[in-house]
């Protein structure tokens, strides 16, 4: 690089000090940074990527201290006394963090929050601050600006709440942004979205942008270079095309061979030919929520409306959708966690859904569930022993407890731990060693169906890539049948026979995974698929996407007829009449008035 | 050590054992909670050191200052009574009290709280609205009506004061085990067939003790306070036994004559109380994992 750069890091070094001694959270690190240019740091959870930023502009917990040096337009970082960092940062170096509810203070309006950073930094007047608020938050979007203001963080949606605080960063046209995870909270819609809009902002105001991230994905349509780290060292370093076509270090190779891609193909087992195993037909499930006035009227919200589906055995069905559309809730529904309101479910022929008590319970014993968090579907104060035996106890106490540690010890070894492991305490896993622990808890009865609950999203790639194979295997052993709910449509690709596409409560398509994700039918489905980030530069400069603009609608006040008319672009007026049933489209199952037209 | 997930899992701990290496490095409490073992110890074989007895009479010596010479070491009151001696039956008495009134009230409270909590719904409701009913009925008065009823005992005043205060506890635990059945590992222990009692008393308890420990330990206080003031309104233990609420109630009367009747049991229920606030506050702290530094 000719021009000296905006900031220019060498060799350094984060370490906290705790009880058990000195942590290196990141030891000896540099890159560089020209103005206007964007730089990806991409690393998995505990590889220093988010500490290294944090020691740069100062915020590193009490205990951290950093080492090295930092030089941002002729300033060390490292060397700046706290008063001096806390006039550049928001003015100079500004920062967006990944969960915009806990980043901005919900008990201040978005413009009495907008308006601190103003007043902090270049003085401004109450009327002039304002105004500046306003041209930002049009800058970023934001429709109805002006009336925003006045609004707290709880009234916005998490892609709003984004782009809020993304104005507030550019508030003082800073010449660093430093993106920490901006759209890991989001959903993939909303995300494309933000990515976009960051990209946007970049070109226009000339901010050089840090962006921190685990997702290759978005790294490889967004950045100009990329930083790979791992335990806290650079594993490589160049541009996008550097890294994604000819990665110099073995980690980034196992990296990118290990995220998930959309344009693969999946590779679930053969179908095994068998009768239906689980009938799930007209479900609905409603929550009654308290009036949101006094006096008034009980609220009803339906977060499962008239969903059904079947699955044979040895079949893995994913059940895809953005937060909020119902996809737990149907889990939980059928596993009885929560009621049904409407509808049946019936396993084996079985109804599930009038059991009682024992026979409740009894029935149970075909059908269990992995969680997405596996630390909190692990009771704490239990070893692995307990936990995993739990479901034996309860189904086979007659096995004694010998018979019980056996089956447990082995079943353990199956799904990649040791039998040593047994009298540990779950906070002595990592995240994919737990979700071990819950798959071999779900397994020990030997269940017909076990339904997956986001169960790999909380995991890194290279582990999620392991618990998958570890599932697929599992499956192809014993027969099993899988439903596999994730908002994550490259991971489902990867494991289902069929896919079922979530919208506000509804099923909008189901269909096979290979028909689903070449050519969908419905529009919703077209946008999730395109707005789903492909961990391919030239893929991602050229390929051509419809944003879906917005955001989803209450589930409390749906819109009549079509759930998805306020976003589709083929929307009509027939689609606010009449509501689309599922009907046969080439093979799959679409609920759209325009089917034919897509 | 990598700072976040790494693989290699670390040597075997848990929460208790982690808590306890946390306590034993607060000074305070480890001090509090060595003073506490030893004055448990002092109460109870203290009594056989001295020739005296609790009710014995010592003619000779009225109203006798603390001394050396004469074996009274914390002096004696007005009928010729040895003061340490009754300072040590008085622990006895007192501490008694704290134990068997907080295992009471922890014993009701958290059965009827985890089951509020865990069960919710309408169960909780009327569960909890009993629990308001009961706070509202002076304790004054309930004590009275007990002593009326079943006439005046020691034991009853222990169930008396237990009584009363598991309803604190029974909030606090249902506040918990609210948000405890909405974790996932009781949705797991659900969709595994286990039942409702067995859920609550592997998964709801189990994991709410770490703030009922550190309430219980506030409570034992408390409940040593109520009893000294039963005990100053005779409400109390009766004479000859005695506690520290009663020997500071006589004390008080002849403060002017015989400062010590008041100073000895005084400091002794003064220090038991520092005592079981510091090991609260230390218990406190270890056992919340936020207070922990990674």
């Amino acid at each position: 690089m000719n021009a000296r750069p905006l900031l220019d890091v060498a060799d350094l070094h984060v370490r906290f000090a705790t009880p058990d001694g000195h942590v290196n959270a990141v030891r000896g690190l540099d890159f560089e940074l020209a103005a206007g240019e964007s730089l990806g740091i991409v690393g998995e959870s505990g590889s220093g990527k988010s500490q290294s930023v944090l020691a740069l502009i100062g915020l590193l917990a009490d205990n951290g201290q950093a080492r090295g040096t930092a030089h941002f337009a002729d300033r060390d970082l490292l060397g700046l006394t706290q008063h001096e960092l806390t006039a550049l940062r928001g003015a100079e170096i500004a920062m967006v963090f990944q969960d915009p509810m806990t980043a901005l203070n919900p008990y201040l309006s978005i413009g009495a929050q907008m308006g601190l950073v103003l007043g902090r930094h270049e003085g401004l007047g109450a009327a002039a601050a304002r105004m500046r608020c306003i041209e930002m938050l049009e800058a970023v979007k934001l429709s109805d600006a002006e009336r925003r203001l006045g609004m707290y963080p709880h009234e916005l949606s998490g892609g709003q709440r984004q782009r809020v605080m993304i104005a507030a960063a550019l508030l003082c046209r800073p010449r660093l942004l430093i993106a920490d995870e901006p759209t890991t909270a989001l959903d993939v819609t909303v995300q494309a979205q933000i990515l976009a809009l960051i990209s946007e902002l970049r070109a226009e105001l000339d901010t050089a942008i840090l962006l921190i991230t685990h997702d290759l994905g978005v790294v490889a349509g967004h950045c100009d270079r990329v930083l790979v780290m791992e335990q806290g060292r650079r594993r490589d370093y160049g541009t996008v095309d550097q890294i994604f076509h000819a990665p110099a270090h073995d980690y980034t190779r196992k990296l990118l061979a290990a995220v998930p891609r959309i344009d693969a193909p999946g590779r679930p087992g053969k179908l095994p030919a068998g009768d239906t195993l689980l009938r799930v037909e007209d479900l609905s499930v409603q929550f009654r929520l308290p009036p949101d006035k006094w006096p008034g009227r009980a609220r009803q919200l339906t977060a499962v409306d008239h969903v059904s589906f079947d699955l044979a055995p040895g079949e893995s069905l994913g059940v895809v959708g953005e937060s909020g559309c119902g996809k737990s809730t149907l889990a939980r529904a059928v596993l009885r966690l929560v009621p049904a309101t409407l509808g049946t479910v019936s396993l084996l022929g079985r109804e599930l859904l009038p059991l009682r008590g024992a026979a409740l319970r009894a029935a149970r014993r075909d059908l269990q569930v992995v969680f997405q968090d596996p630390l909190a579907s692990l009771d704490p104060r239990m070893t692995v022993r307990d936990i995993v035996a739990e479901p034996l106890e309860s189904f086979r106490p007659e096995l004694g407890r010998d018979e019980i540690t056996q089956r447990v010890a082995r079943l353990l070894e199956r799904v990649g731990l040791e039998p040593a492991h047994l009298n540990r305490y779950p906070h002595e896993f990592s995240g994919g060693q737990s979700q071990r622990i819950g798959i071999a808890r779900a397994l020990v009865c030997q269940p017909q169906l076990v339904i997956c609950d986001e169960a790999v999203s909380a995991l890194d790639v290279s582990v999620q890539s392991q618990i998958i194979d570890l599932l697929l295997d599992l499956q192809k052993e014993l027969g099993l049948a899988l439903v596999f709910i994730a908002h994550d449509l490259a991971v489902v690709r990867q494991i289902s026979h069929r896919v079922l596409v979530m919208y506000l409560g509804r099923a909008v398509e189901l269909a096979t995974a290979d028909s689903l994700y070449e050519r969908p039918r419905h529009p919703y489905t077209r946008a999730l698929l395109q707005a789903v980030p492909v961990p391919e530069p030239d893929v991602e400069r050229t390929r051509q996407r419809q944003l879906l603009g917005g955001d989803v609608p209450s589930p409390l006040a749906p819109p009549t007829g079509c759930a998805f008319r306020t976003r589709c672009e083929l929307a009509q007026s027939r689609c606010a009449a009449e509501r689309p049933a599922l009907r046969e489209q080439h093979g799959s199952l679409v609920a759209c008035h325009f089917a034919e037209e897509i | 050590m990598n700072a976040g997930t790494g693989s290699v899992a670390p040597p075997g701990r848990s929460l208790w054992s982690d808590a306890w290496v946390v306590l034993r490095r607060n000074r305070a409490a480890m001090t509090a909670l060595c003073l506490l073992g030893g004055m448990t110890v002092l109460v109870l074989v203290g009594p056989l050191l001295s020739p005296f007895t609790y009710d014995g009479t010592d003619w000779d010596q009225i109203s006798s200052p603390p001394s050396l010479a004469n074996g009274h070491w914390f002096g004696t009151d007005g009928l010729g009574r040895d003061l340490f001696v009754r300072t040590l039956y008085g622990g006895r008495i007192s501490l008694l009290v704290g134990a068997v009134a907080t295992a009471v009230s922890l014993l009701i409270g958290i059965s009827y709280g985890a089951v509020a909590g865990y069960v919710g719904g309408r169960t909780d409701q009327v569960m909890m609205r009993i629990v308001d009913i009961l706070y509202a009925l002076p304790f004054m008065f309930l004590v009275i009506l007990l002593m009326v009823l079943f006439g005046r005992h020691i034991v009853l005043i222990f169930f008396a004061i237990g009584a009363i205060n598991w309803l604190d506890m029974a909030r606090i635990v249902r506040g918990q085990a609210l948000s405890l059945r909405g974790k996932e590992y009781v949705d797991a222990a659900r969709a595994a067939g286990v039942r409702g009692g067995r859920i609550i008393r592997r998964h709801i308890v189990p994991n709410l003790l770490g703030v009922v420990i550190v309430y219980a330990t506030l409570t034992v206080p408390q409940v040593i306070l109520v009893e000294s003031f039963l005990s100053f309104l005779g409400l109390g233990v009766q004479e000859p036994m005695t506690s520290w609420g009663a020997l500071v109630n006589e004390g008080a009367q002849e403060l002017e004559n015989a400062p010590w009747m008041l100073l000895f049991p005084a400091v002794s229920l003064a220090l038991t109380l520092f005592c079981f606030n510091f090991v609260g506050d230390g218990l406190r702290d270890a056992l919340d994992p936020r207070d922990r530094s990674a």
